[in-house]
């Protein structure tokens, strides 16, 4: 018999017979009933407590604070891709700004070294938000590959306002992860970190040692532009 | 820098009271657990303080239970939805069967270097030496992880593998091993390891990881990090083998969140990591990077015997936070070396009698004053200290017999002792004529008693005992009261 | 970790179960135990048949023996009053794990009766017989190790401190590490006694750091290793059983 029948056969032929399964209350991960802004400044204050930039601006003028962004931290060579708005919003604001544009949407074998070694920092998209644990959801694509937020020293995330909800549970159910996983989804709640040192916080052991979070608002901003 | 022989400092469960000898008597050692554990206690109870805990704790353990009562179903739902997605899905009856299983995927791709994300289950089956017997280097990329294998020792907590090390050590670790400075410089350390084993994660051929949940509704690999190098080791290298104990499943994704708030509290206290990675295939056509090929290995290794028994099951409802030695008294004491196993502390005193039988791993049980430490902040509420005495059953032949061992520490001494000590405490009669014997002699109780006296003064009975002190106020008060009767007649 | 446990009103008369350790070793623990009940009205009956709960074999794994010598207990609380245990460490036997022990035989409708009565004496003091007490001792400062069985088993970390804090002259002191257990655990001392050795002696320093010199507990395994530790090294810090304090402070 295969491990497998054999494991199963066990399994199925249990000793002290079948086992009946409970059912569940799932109440304690969800119905927060936070507004809007509970929400943001709750994702605000959990990112910032890990290490994670907040930074808010006006939908209509966000490239504005990425370049102020890239010029505070440096970036010569900035990792993105095209199609998506965020992508193609940001090469058209930098495209006379000195910042190098570098191409993610090619397989990651032709560039990997140049990925490694010479990218100051990538930017993304998100798809939206948790106010409970201060995390970003990504869903990486062909155009924002996995490796973006990853590799360069520096992610710079790109969070509409308004896709802050409240729990995990909650963005799990609304948005019908279970009917459709991508290849790779994710939970980014701030920069690489370590405590492996005597329990000495360290960023950026393996991934970025900075993170920054772009907040698009629509209309007025409550925030202030940096 | 793997060593060209490696000696890895090896502990056994056999030898659990010389090294908690040997752990008792060294300051370093017993400093770094002390301030180690206090440290995360706090941060476990303050990380729940806006949370209504016992309903968490309800639900995280409802839901493992859910999970184990399907279980059979819920890995082949898991094996159908990976295979679907494109995860290639392998059984294993042990760990051997499970390192041949990956060494054979490495081999098809002529891989000379693996990349390790942390994985209990792989240290379990002793990966790394079964890779390196076959020419492959296997390199940890986990930081505690990758210091513990520089040092050539084996982790000492699940969830933090260096804690046992400090700052200096480290230092002297790293300064040895790859030539860094000399330094107390945390973030120096850790740049120098990032540099080190970014050029490991581009030259590795096959990464390996670990799996926290698996998802058997939508055929999710679920991995839970803070340093990135778990994303690394699953996106960078061509193949990626996740391997993991079958009882990992989960029924549905949104089993997930709750588990997973859990998991980063009460190991940590974190309120979240900083990563959560799902991965659900293979790099697809049209996407640029991750591994062209995913495997997923499902390892019994004496899951599936654990699983026969209504008590013993609570064991695999575990999701290895780590909490219960981070709480254990014992274990912060002796550390995690002395207990000589994968799994210290007390879910390794439940758990390796069962992958290493009771003849091995005998004095583990009995390793607990039953404070219950553990049992309380446990987020699936395994009943521990009701699994430790359940094994000392075992241990000593007065169990179902169904644990690898049992029976192995009965000895016809302490049999009797006990039998008479029943004798004693069901003849009434008997046992007040020994106690108030015993009192009657107390001069003559020995001053010394073992290795109790070794620490502390002898305890010595009374003079008389409550039986008979209890006696003499009755009789008091009821000559008390017939005395009032009678004035009160007069 | 133990459900919520609704109390009785006060009645006339309980059992009092003196555990042997108290039989044995502190037997004006329990008498002080009975003064203190029967000053508040309540006639206290004392089987006489009573040994031992069991527990020393129960957590040794001899579970055939533990079962014999907890049969043996059973039958000695026919009436329904209350039964009080001037310790955690036996009250959380009787209350929690005979019903496990005689789960499966005849006996286990009784076991669960019987269980269903069982108080731990602190906890009696506090929820059923809402103690007042007028301390006539001089001030003084002490510490209170609650044993883990009453901390955890019983879920009872609040009623020693609660009996304490009516002494009017008396500060309570709170040991660094307080909820963590002092080593004792029964056969463990004598199984592991480094490890033990090791867990007692923190123990003794930290209650020694408070600057009290007692301490007090409901637990006679506890205050027998703590207490032995603090004579082996000589020191000036007594331990007491809580019924004792809680009698001599205020009679």
């Amino acid at each position: 018999m295969s491990a497998r029948n054999a494991i199963l056969k066990r399994l199925r032929e249990r000793l002290d017979g079948p086992l009946s399964a409970p059912e569940s209350d799932f109440a304690v991960v969800t119905n927060r009933g936070w507004s809007q802004e509970e929400r943001l400044a709750r994702f605000a204050r959990w990112i910032g407590s890990v290490h994670g930039e907040v930074v808010h601006a006006d939908a209509a003028r966000w490239t504005e604070t990425l370049a102020k962004v890239l010029a505070d931290k440096g970036v010569r060579r900035l990792a993105l891709g095209k199609e998506h708005p965020v992508a193609a919003e940001a090469r058209d604001a930098l495209v006379d700004s000195g910042v190098a544009l570098v191409d993610v949407a090619r397989d990651i074998e032709q560039w990997q070294r140049e990925q490694f070694e010479s990218v100051d920092a990538g930017l993304t998209s998100t798809r939206g938000a948790i106010a409970e644990t201060g995390s970003l959801w990504l869903w990486p694509s062909p155009d924002e590959p996995r490796l973006i937020s990853l590799v360069p020293p520096l992610h710079i995330a790109v969070l509409d306002a308004d896709t802050v909800e409240d729990t995990f549970f909650d963005v799990v159910e609304r948005h019908g992860w279970a009917s459709g996983m991508p290849t790779n989804a994710l939970l980014i709640s701030g920069p690489s970190k370590t405590a492996d040192i005597e329990q000495t916080l360290a960023y950026g052991v393996h991934g970025p040692r900075e993170l920054v979070v772009i907040v698009r608002h629509a209309g007025e901003s409550p925030g202030v532009t940096r | 820098m793997s060593g060209q022989n490696p000696v890895v400092q090896t502990y056994s469960p056999r030898e659990f009271h010389r090294q908690a000898h040997d752990a008792l008597g060294n300051p370093q050692i017993r400093a770094n657990f002390r301030k180690a554990m206090d440290g995360l206690m706090a941060k476990r109870s303050e990380s729940f303080d806006d949370w209504d805990l016992e309903t968490l704790r309800e639900l995280g353990a409802n839901i493992r239970l859910r999970a184990l009562a399907k279980l059979p179903d819920l890995l082949e739902r898991l094996e159908a939805n990976c295979e679907a997605n494109g995860i290639k899905v392998h059984w294993a009856e042990d760990g051997e069967q499970a390192c041949r299983i990956i060494r054979e995927i490495c081999e098809s791709h002529d891989a000379r270097s693996v990349i390790k994300g942390k994985s209990m289950v792989s240290e379990e089956m002793h990966l790394n030496a079964h890779l390196e017997e076959a020419g492959i280097e296997a390199l940890e990329s986990d930081l505690g992880e990758y210091l513990v294998q520089l040092n050539q020792q084996t982790p000492s907590h699940i969830i933090m593998p260096a804690i046992h090390l400090n700052t200096d050590e480290i230092s002297e670790i790293l300064h040895d091993k790859t030539g860094t400075e000399r330094t107390r410089d945390v973030d120096y350390m850790t740049a120098a390891a990032r540099a080190q084993l970014r050029e490991r994660f581009m030259a590795a051929d096959v990464g390996v990881s670990g799996v926290n949940f698996a998802v058997a509704e939508t055929g999710t690999l679920c991995l839970v990090e803070n340093e990135g190098n778990g994303r690394m080791t699953t996106t960078v290298p061509p193949v990626h083998v996740a391997v993991t104990g079958i009882e990992k499943v989960v029924e549905h994704l949104r089993d997930v969140p709750p588990l997973y708030s859990l998991l980063t509290r009460s190991a940590t206290g974190q309120h979240v990591t900083t990563y959560f990675n799902m991965i659900s295939s293979p790099r697809k056509d049209g996407e640029h990077d991750g591994p062209r090929e995913v495997h997923l290995v499902l390892v019994d290794s004496g899951r599936s015997r654990i699983y026969q028994d209504d008590e013993l099951l609570d064991t695999l409802r575990c999701i290895r936070c780590g909490a219960c030695m981070n709480h254990c008294p014992v274990y912060t004491r002796v550390g995690g070396h002395t207990y000589g196993t994968t799994y210290p502390g007390p879910i390794g005193s439940i758990l390796s009698p069962h992958l290493m039988g009771l003849d091995d791993t005998k004095d583990l049980p009995t390793a607990s004053s039953l404070c219950g430490a553990c049992g309380e902040v446990c987020p699936v509420k395994i009943p521990i200290p009701d699994l430790l005495v359940r094994l000392r059953r075992e241990s000593v032949g007065e169990g179902r017999g169904n644990v690898a061992g049992a029976g192995v520490k009965r000895t016809r001494k302490e049999a009797a002792a006990w039998k008479g000590f029943q004798w004693l405490a069901t003849h009434p009669f008997a046992w007040r004529a020994g106690t108030s014997v015993a009192g009657k002699l107390r001069a003559l109780t020995p001053g010394k008693l073992g290795a109790w006296t070794d620490y502390r003064t002898a305890p010595k009975p009374a003079g008389t005992t409550l039986h008979a002190l209890v006696k003499r106020h009755q009789a008091n008060r009821s000559e008390q009261a017939g005395k009032s009767h009678e004035e009160e007649r007069r | 970790m133990t459900a919520v446990k609704l109390y009785p009103p006060r009645p006339d008369k309980i059992y009092l179960f003196g555990t042997c350790l108290i039989d044995l070793l502190y037997p004006e623990a329990g008498m002080d135990a009975i003064r203190l009940l029967e000053r508040e009205g309540i006639e206290v009956l004392f089987p006489e048949d009573q040994t031992c709960c069991g527990q020393p074999a129960y957590t040794s794994g001899y579970q055939q023996e533990a079962r014999a010598v907890a049969a043996a207990q059973l039958d000695l609380f026919p009436e329904p009053w209350p039964i009080v245990v001037p310790s955690g460490s036996c009250g959380g036997m009787m209350r929690t794990h005979y019903p496990q022990l005689f789960a499966g035989t005849d006996r286990e409708a009784q076991a669960g009766e019987v269980a269903g009565r069982i108080f731990e004496l602190t906890e009696f003091l506090v929820h059923v017989c809402h103690l007042q007490l007028e301390d006539r001792g001089e001030p003084e400062k002490v510490a209170m190790h609650t044993s883990c069985s009453a901390r955890r088993e019983m879920g009872l970390a609040e009623t020693g401190p609660a009996l304490l804090a009516k002494l009017g002259q008396v500060e309570l002191v709170e040991q660094a590490r307080a909820a963590e257990c002092c080593g004792f655990g029964g056969t463990f001392a004598v199984r592991h006694p480094e490890v033990s050795a090791a867990m007692v002696e923190d123990k003794t320093q930290a209650i020694e750091a408070t600057g009290a010199r007692r301490f007090v507990t409901s637990d006679c395994g506890c205050m027998m290793n703590i207490g032995g530790r603090f004579a082996k090294q000589n020191k000036a810090v007594e331990g007491e059983h809580i019924a004792s304090y809680l009698w001599r402070r205020t009679s």
